[in-house]
């Protein structure tokens, strides 16, 4: 029992951080199509800059700034490369998200080199431990899990509640009618990109000391966020938090009962599964049901 | 009100409007009729923006507004109630509506009185748009742009699909409009109740206006109801 405990915090762990990289996967996908496989370079940033930055200013302000440092980065990557490739397909969008997913991962490598950095724990050290029905656990998987919880609540309560979210929501809805209403849709797309980035790299941040940065970490966490991102439904933000979770818990059980190197095979398996049987997802809307005319 | 000279558009190399003029007052119902193909969406759609311009241009108060993105539209003054309805199936009835109101700091006010006129869209308020019939759904597309409290409504084919009772619900609602002082502009492919409904009326063939008028006058010409209105071949062949 406690060992099922153990495995199923560890899987909450790794999952909330997918879930946070499939969040920012179904935001930018639901305003504007693009399936930014950056995504996970945000990650890689986040922990990064607030790495650098903890070292002359405190742990929270410099986990903020990272944030507000990589959001901007993200806007500016949409301002700088979507916005005037709006007439492209979505294909040669993709593409370009490749693309530049190398160009910030080879920077970061220059910048950063190649050795693995982590910020310091949040609260306690690396041997400090939370006893819990039999399981221990470092304090930091609670900062994990309450910080990305929070992230994600906060979110939510703006895409319900708030006219700006409201908005976004209108814009992956119905792209065209939400131009016609007045919603300045290019400004939206940033503001996609902006959140996504600065969502991604809380996760980088609160990661760190437990999972590492490093400047290769990215196209990893991209995969399984997709993975995340596709099991839970594309396009749909709050989906991707069970897909994230259930991608985490099956990786973590999977060490379990296959050998430990099949780990990073379980997202890929669950990824061809979910395309295989249940494109949609889980949460998804079928495609095709919004052709559907009454 | 609303006035296009020469207006050139298309899609790519493809020209779907070619050199068109038109005007509407202040006050007015305008009917526009034609064929599938004619290019009334395409003009609708110029005439918001969602279609850029080729030539000519789109002046809306006697100002300038050619070219301008398509969220510059309710700026102006200007809402398209799109074919297709085009609402946000996955929110509900009422965030289509605020969304609708967008750009309306006042928006509470304008959606009180949709729901006045509406009352099937206040029951459902609480429902997601995509569960509504079409029925619905076209009087939830015509709220939302009313949220925005628009000068000028543009109406792409409101009557497209929908039962014959709703289509009556749909004219109504367009002389309302009228008579709160909202100018409409209408393209519908049922002639005859777009020129009873409407002041005057332009005929638009592949692109260009061949005919424009006073609407009794139009739905007495015999070229109008031979092509667009389907009755009076008798009248006309004999």
């Amino acid at each position: 029992m406690a060992e099922f405990f153990q495995y199923a915090l560890s899987g909450v762990t790794m999952g909330s951080i997918y879930a946070a990289v499939a969040v920012g996967f179904n935001l930018i996908y639901g305003t504007t199509g693009i399936l930014n496989f950056a995504q996970g370079e945000f990650v890689m940033l986040g922990g990064m800059i607030a790495v650098s930055l903890a070292a002359f200013m405190p742990l929270p302000l410099a986990v903020a700034a990272a944030m507000l440092i990589v959001a901007l980065c993200g806007g500016a990557l949409e301002i700088l490369f979507f916005r005037r490739l709006r007439s492209h397909s979505a294909l040669h969008m993709i593409v370009i998200t490749i693309g530049l997913s190398i160009v910030v991962r080879e920077a970061a490598l220059h910048v950063w080199d190649e050795s693995v950095r982590s910020l310091p724990y949040f609260t306690g050290n690396e041997c400090s431990s939370v006893h819990l029905a039999g399981a221990a656990l470092s304090p930091q998987v609670f900062w994990v899990l309450g910080t990305v919880g929070l992230a994600v609540l906060v979110l939510h309560t703006f895409f319900r509640y708030s006219l700006a979210g409201k908005a976004m929501r209108a814009c992956a809805s119905n792209y065209e009618a939400a131009m016609l209403v007045g919603i300045n849709t290019a400004n939206v797309r940033t503001l996609a990109f902006s959140v996504s980035a600065g969502l991604g790299a809380l996760a980088g941040c609160v990661i760190s000391p437990i999972g590492m940065t490093q400047y290769d970490m990215g196209t990893d966490l991209a995969i399984k966020g997709f993975a995340a991102a596709i099991l839970g439904g594309l396009g749909n933000p709050m989906a991707g938090v069970a897909g994230g979770l259930l991608v985490g818990l099956a990786e973590s059980y999977s060490v379990k009962f296959l050998p430990a190197a099949y780990k990073d095979a379980t997202a890929f398996a669950i990824l061809l599964l979910v395309l295989f049987v249940r494109p949609h997802g889980l949460f998804g809307r079928r495609q095709g049901s919004a052709v559907r005319e009454a | 009100m609303l006035r296009v000279r020469n207006l050139r558009c298309g899609y790519g190399s493809l020209h779907v409007i070619r050199g068109l003029s038109l005007h509407v007052d202040a006050g007015e119902i305008v009917a526009l009729i034609g064929a599938n193909g004619a290019g009334k969406t395409s003009l609708l759609k110029a005439l918001v923006g969602l279609i850029p311009p080729v030539g000519g241009e789109i002046r809306i108060d006697g100002r300038d507004a050619t070219g301008e993105p398509p969220w510059r539209a309710i700026a102006n003054g200007v809402a398209l109630v799109p074919e297709g309805r085009q609402i946000f199936a996955d929110m509900t009835v009422m965030e289509n509506l605020e969304v609708g109101g967008y750009r309306n700091p006042d928006r509470a006010l304008p959606i009180a009185d949709v729901l006045e006129r509406f009352p099937r869209l206040r029951e459902r308020a609480a429902q997601l748009a995509g569960t509504l019939s079409g029925g619905e759904q076209q009087m939830l597309a015509l709220g939302r742009a009313l949220a925005a409290r628009p000068r000028l409504v543009l109406l792409d084919e409101p009557s497209m699909g929908l039962a014959p009772l709703m289509v009556q619900e749909v004219f109504r609602t367009i002389r309302a409009l009228k008579e709160q002082g909202v100018t409409v502009f209408l393209v519908e492919q049922n002639a005859v109740a777009a020129l009873q409904v409407a002041d005057r009326a332009y005929v638009l063939e592949t692109g260009e206006v061949i005919l424009e008028g006073e609407a009794a006058d139009l739905l007495r010409n015999p070229e109008v109801k031979r092509a667009y209105l389907g009755k009076g071949y008798k009248e006309v062949w004999e």
